[in-house]
């Protein structure tokens, strides 16, 4: 007989992100007689089927498929060369629509400019298309911001002008408050802007916009989609980041939240050591290998 | 194919020497200097700097721009650089004109491969601190700024496939935005900015039979609206870049006055490319060799250095 902390167990093990791959060992390594009582008292993953049978549950095997392949994936991701990955990501996202589009602004704005020339690259030897190309594929207004991000090869010295920080902060200003909000992404000030300078006079204009304004440049883009995703990813990425591993771990994350927590800890795990990032809140929730994979992956995060 | 005649047999080291030599003393020996870097590629004129450096612990390039004066200056100061250095050095001078060359932007992001519009834009932000692409939105505006931005901060895929189907829908939307007139300027810029050469000689050729006409053709008007003219330029770079160089040259030649920073600016950058391709095509239009045209229009030392580059013998 199944006793209740084996139904228990099973039904954790898959239920936070990763499999429990040593608990479902040891649970499912029993008599029939055991795991028949299993299918009986776990009501999350089987339901009594009217021919009598514990029948899976059709969401269930979904799931289970997201959670075994979670550790597949890390691995993919973590040994491809950066600019492969990155060239897969953006294709990926384009492909699957407008709920994926921070994906690509992701990319195009934490990367430095020569790793995102080399995602360029790499899109050419692998689509034989420019990413600029596949985004003309998207019919909605966010195109315009999207080819301009993907495009920019942004100057990383120092040495910022304060004064056009702050008139651009102005500008910028302007068209969220003054001007329709609706037509953000069709503003070609505020576009040219977020796309052509560097990210240290972006972090100026940022600072410029605080003061000058009392709030945020990202609080005043709430509810802007891209647009805020855009001045977080250049400008406070730290925060971007923070918000989307929060987003991952909690209670109702869908899939693609989770996703991110894989591509996150990945792709930024240098970033993220150097930010002091500690993985508390998300310890609990991982399991198994892919567990044991990520938090190494924080873990190695040695700046080179 | 290339018009500078390189000897089989270089020593750098001789040549920073003859350089010296040349720039000592009361003035300059200009022959020499034109001897000396109007037969050397650019990789031998790179290093024939390092190796000057390393003698003299001078800088060949300044010492060059104290000793010469004028157009030859301009001329010898643009061929002695890097070919992605001196693109970047072109395309600031157009972009801080008090009225931007739009045409040099043009110019130098669409005949230039992929990837050596990317060394443009490294070698401009080690020059200038800042992107290219951020430095001609600062100087421009409007639907210009729009193209000319698009344009130079592309990364065409460098395939030979053609989607003929594309080729075909494409032709169709420019002929939709260039006949009302009223531009529809998104979907030019869009298609001229992101498509593979390739498959924008496929679209033009697509247009082209379709409708009996050039699209160059159909987009002449009011020779006052900068986009207009910018767009034209765009697609005849991309079309036939030959033939635009070789209008270039007709045009600097024929103006009452050289306008010697175009003739400097085609020579100078297609004189290791396909300057031999443009005499013949500029032959062919004038029925007089580019070489006598050059020659008849300028003078002095600045004219030896533009026949030695066209592959006149000495």
């Amino acid at each position: 007989m199944a006793l209740p902390v084996d139904v228990e167990a099973l039904d954790k093990a898959f239920s936070g992100i990763g499999v429990d791959e040593k608990s479902l060992i040891s649970i499912l390594t029993n008599s029939n007689e055991h795991k028949r009582s299993l299918r009986k008292g776990s009501s999350k993953l089987f339901i009594e089927d009217e021919n009598g049978f514990e029948r899976w549950d059709q969401s269930s095997i979904k799931i289970l498929k997201h959670q075994f392949n979670r550790f597949r994936d890390a691995v993919v991701l973590s040994l491809l060369h950066p600019w492969e990955r990155d060239a897969r990501l953006i294709e990926k996202a384009i492909r699957k629509g407008p709920k994926h589009y921070n994906v690509i602004v992701e990319m195009a704005c934490t990367r430095s400019s020569d790793q995102l020339l080399g995602a360029r690259k790499a899109y050419h030897s692998l689509f034989h298309h420019s990413i600029e190309e596949h985004l003309t594929h998207i019919k909605g207004r966010e195109r315009k911001l999207l080819v301009a991000l993907v495009s920019a090869y942004r100057y990383e010295g120092t040495g910022v002008n304060e004064d056009v920080a702050k008139s651009e902060a102005q500008i910028l200003y302007e068209a969220i408050n003054n001007g329709d909000k609706n037509k953000l992404l069709d503003h070609e000030d505020a576009i040219m802007i977020l796309a052509s300078r560097s990210k240290q006079h972006l972090q100026a204009l940022y600072r410029h916009y605080n003061q000058s304004y009392d709030k945020t440049l990202a609080q005043d883009l709430e509810g802007e989609g891209i647009l805020k995703d855009t001045v977080e990813c250049l400008c406070t990425p730290q925060t971007y980041f923070t918000r989307v591993l929060e987003a991952a771990v909690k209670e109702d994350a869908d899939e693609e939240s989770k996703r991110a927590l894989t591509r996150v800890i990945v792709t930024q795990k240098e970033q993220l050591v150097k930010e002091g990032f500690v993985p508390n809140k998300i310890q609990d929730i991982l399991l198994g290998l892919y567990k044991d994979f990520m938090l190494a992956s924080i873990a190695s995060g040695d700046i080179k | 194919m290339a018009t500078i005649d390189v000897p089989e047999q270089v020593s750098v080291l001789a040549d920073a020497e003859a350089l010296r030599k040349a720039c000592k003393g009361w003035g300059t020996d200009e022959k020499a200097i034109i001897s000396v870097l109007g037969h050397r590629n650019a990789v031998q004129r790179k290093q024939i700097r390092l190796a000057y450096e390393d003698l003299y612990q001078e800088d060949l390039i300044k010492r060059l721009e104290s000793e010469l004066s004028g157009d030859f200056e301009k001329a010898v100061y643009r061929w002695i650089l890097d070919p992605a250095d001196r693109d970047a050095v072109l395309a600031n001078v157009a972009i801080k004109k008090l009225s931007p060359d739009h045409h040099v932007i043009v110019e130098i992001s669409c005949t230039r491969s992929p990837e050596e519009l990317l060394a443009v834009r490294r070698a401009y932000q080690a020059r200038y601190k800042h992107s290219l692409e951020e430095d001609v939105a600062a100087h421009t505006k409007g639907d210009t700024r729009k193209l000319l931005v698009a344009l130079v901060s592309a990364f065409r895929y460098d395939g030979e496939e053609i989607n003929t189907r594309v080729a075909n829908s494409e032709a169709k939307i420019l002929h939709e935005a260039v006949k009302d007139k009223e531009f529809n300027h998104e979907e030019i810029i869009r298609i001229l900015s992101t498509r593979s050469k390739m498959q924008l000689m496929a679209t033009f050729n697509r247009y082209r039979d379709d409708h009996g006409t050039t699209i160059t053709k159909n987009l002449e008007g009011d020779s006052g609206d900068e986009f207009l003219k910018t767009l034209r330029t765009t697609i005849r770079c991309l079309n036939d870049p030959k033939k635009y160089f070789e209008k270039v040259l007709r045009n600097s030649i024929r103006r009452v006055g050289t306008d010697e920073d175009a003739l400097t600016r085609v020579i100078v950058t297609r004189a290791e490319k396909d300057l031999k391709d443009v005499k013949e095509l500029y032959y062919k239009r004038n029925s007089v060799p580019l070489d006598q045209a050059v020659a008849k229009d300028t003078t002095g030392d600045y004219k030896a250095l533009l026949l030695t580059l066209l592959g006149k013998e000495d």
